[in-house]
């Protein structure tokens, strides 16, 4: 993991984060409004539909109160309509999160494929000194294993200092670094972003249009971040975000150190979100038992949160503020990005648990969404991009790769809707597109352009 | 895809492997060995497109037994369809992108004496061979779910039988021609297969 650090004069500091995948909601108590939803619901429409009124779905306010007189009554059916449920909504949730990898592949292919820049060895980062450029294997697999270990172990420290922080409610500080690495991500990432592809098509741009572009796309980035904003700006923002940071690893890792990182850090990944003592399990549990979401701005998600009427005795809807609720999602460990929207956050959802528990009708109704952590697509990207970049011009290998990484996150998707808990994302994903880039360059390469050279079909 | 994927993989390590433990000079070597390389991939595919099927049954039974109504939501016809399809989508993008990455390049099309319709043959043999996978999975499916073994049979034979055609590649008319004959034919087969007839048609076009 890599913690975004606000020194200004080094150079980039990857900011990953990475959080493990976590459904919507902390436990899904099979609930009153469940079997309710369930049935009315029919095979039709998951959670789609918001019924201002009906049987909002559970959450963690209304569960309270209405778990007791529902659960003894309706366990045995609602076990199974719960099932049902959470087998629906997986496949749902699988579809709306293949979308926005796909686009932050589909962005970071395109971009390597086409600007020369990202592709060039221009120097490496402060993480990863040791260079590459040696001239036996031995040597130069010694120095990509330094490189990683130097990496992880960054990444180690800055996600213990992020919990930490967390724990001792530090959340100015907090708030600051989340808001410091995502401007320098909106403004100074997105203007060589932007310099670059405009020299690969040889654009005249002036710099008052420039900047004018620059700090209208900055400053809506930020506002829909950290605060409030339309639920698909949001998600195009992170995406945008991530292809961002991902096009910079690719540009600043080595080759060998890339893939030894990408191994590490699945590993890491595991560890670090199963182990007990894992810092980002950890920093999950506090965040589910604050009742707090966590960064938003670390983490994607797919659903939105209508919280309709605050403590006030009338439920009149006020209309639906929707935020991301990224709470309880963010289980990942990717690196905690400044959490901009989470002061924010937090203030909204701290009234929330002081509502009156026994207004069902409460009109907060959530939209049962799966979080991803951002560093999930920025790693994923990494893999893609990497292999578009380096595999010798072939198409091929890209899209093995990408078959492979959406084939874990549904296996990955798949157990989550078994276990009920925050899981990390990368490891099958990365193993499986590890596995694919390595045998199909090397193995699947030479058959199929043997193939083509004759024209023949398999 | 996924599936498809891996038996690519493995029939290409065995390809590999077989190369490298064989004499690298002797070009008619390699060529027999190329044909041995994708008979077994043929088989391969066959055989992973049967484990999909074993995999998808179990599926649809879980999704039975969870669902209101004791059926499952998706009808194992459209999880035929849909399995084809993508074998036949991965199995097109794999044989034909990287010809079209090289079409956007400089150059010219057979300027060292091979044919200069090479583009355009390659469209419709990948044309055909998407639409083939397509069908096979429906007939493949269909038969394995009614125990017509010899339907299995003869729609592995038949995508040998393709593979074998494009072996006969510059010489178009040798190769295109049948194969197209062959996807109609099939077409229409995996049409009888998913229930339709002469009289659903004209239902279909008179109803608009």
């Amino acid at each position: 993991m890599i913690m975004f650090m606000n020194n200004s004069d080094s150079e980039e500091e990857p900011c990953n984060e990475r959080t493990s995948l976590m459904s919507a909601e902390s436990p899904p108590v099979p609930s009153y409004q469940d079997g309710l939803q369930a049935s009315e619901a029919g095979e039709a429409q998951p959670h789609r539909k918001r019924r201002p009124g009906s049987s909002c779905s559970p959450n963690n306010v209304a569960d309270g109160d209405m778990s007791d007189s529902g659960v003894p009554v309706r366990e045995g059916a609602l076990e199974n309509e719960e099932e049902e449920l959470t087998l629906k909504y997986g496949a749902k949730h699988v579809i709306m999160l293949f979308v926005p990898v796909t686009l932050c592949m589909i962005v970071v292919v395109a971009t390597i494929k086409s600007v020369r820049f990202y592709t060039e060895k221009n120097g490496q980062l402060i993480y990863t000194p040791f260079s590459e450029d040696t001239p036996s294997v031995g040597q130069r697999l010694l120095n990509s294993v330094l490189n990683t270990i130097i990496m992880i172990s960054v990444i180690v420290v800055m996600t213990v200092f992020l919990v930490v922080l967390y724990k001792y409610r530090c959340y100015k500080f907090i708030h600051g670094w989340l808001i410091l690495s995502s401007l320098m991500l909106l403004f100074l990432f997105t203007y060589i972003y932007l310099g670059e592809v405009l020299k690969t098509y040889n654009v005249a741009m002036d710099y008052p249009t420039l900047f004018l572009v620059i700090w209208n796309f900055g400053a809506v980035g930020m506002i829909c971040i950290h605060w409030k904003g339309p639920l698909q700006l949001q998600q195009a923002y992170l995406i945008m975000i991530s292809a961002l940071m991902a096009l910079v690893f690719i540009k600043y890792l080595p080759e060998w150190s890339a893939w030894v990182i990408l191994g590490a850090i699945s590993i890491y990944d595991l560890m670090a979100v199963l182990c007990p003592k894992g810092p980002l399990r950890m920093l999950v549990e506090t965040a589910q038992e604050r009742n707090e979401p966590i960064f938003p701005a670390l983490i994607y998600s797919s659903a939105m949160m209508w919280t309709v009427g605050m403590a006030k005795p009338d439920t009149a809807a006020r209309g639906p503020s929707q935020q991301m609720w990224d709470a309880a999602e963010d289980g990942r460990e990717n690196h905690r990005s400044p959490s901009r929207t989470d002061s924010q956050m937090s203030e909204m959802r701290s009234p929330l648990p002081t509502h009156p528990i026994t207004s069902v009708e409460e009109l907060e109704e959530e939209e049962r969404g799966v979080k991803l952590g951002l560093g999930d697509f920025i790693f994923y990207s990494v893999l893609v991009g990497k292999a578009a970049a380096t595999a010798s011009g072939d198409w091929n290998t890209t899209l093995a790769c990408f078959v492979a990484i959406l084939i874990g996150l549904c296996l990955t998707l798949l157990l989550l809707a078994v276990f009920k808990k925050a899981l990390p994302a990368l490891p099958i994903s990365i193993t499986f597109g590890l596995v694919f880039y390595f045998s199909t360059d090397n193995i699947v390469r030479p058959f199929m352009d043997t193939l083509a050279s004759h024209q023949l079909y398999i | 895809a996924f599936f498809w994927l891996v038996s690519l993989l493995l029939a290409s390590l065995i390809w590999f492997v077989s190369v490298h433990l064989s004499d690298r000079e002797d070009s008619r070597l390699q060529y027999a060995l190329l044909i041995f390389g994708a008979a077994v991939s043929v088989l391969l595919q066959e055989a992973f497109r049967f484990a999909y099927f074993k995999l998808l049954k179990k599926a649809d039974e879980g999704l039975a037994t969870i669902s209101e109504d004791g059926r499952s939501p998706i009808s194992l016809r459209q999880m035929a369809y849909v399995s084809g399809l993508s074998f036949g989508i991965i199995s097109g993008v794999f044989s034909v992108i990287n010809i079209l990455a090289d079409s956007i390049g400089p150059g010219v099309v057979g300027i060292h004496g091979d044919s200069p319709y090479y583009f355009i043959t390659s469209a419709f043999l990948t044309m055909a061979l998407v639409l083939l996978h397509t069908f096979w999975g429906v007939i493949f499916f269909d038969a394995c779910e009614r125990r017509r073994y010899w339907c299995l049979g003869l729609v592995v034979a038949s995508h040998l039988l393709t593979s074998g055609l494009t072996f006969l590649n510059p010489r178009y008319e040798a190769s295109l021609v049948p194969i197209f004959i062959i996807t109609l034919g099939t077409g229409a087969w995996a049409f009888l297969t998913a229930g339709g007839s002469l009289h659903n048609i004209l239902k279909c076009l008179s109803c608009k």
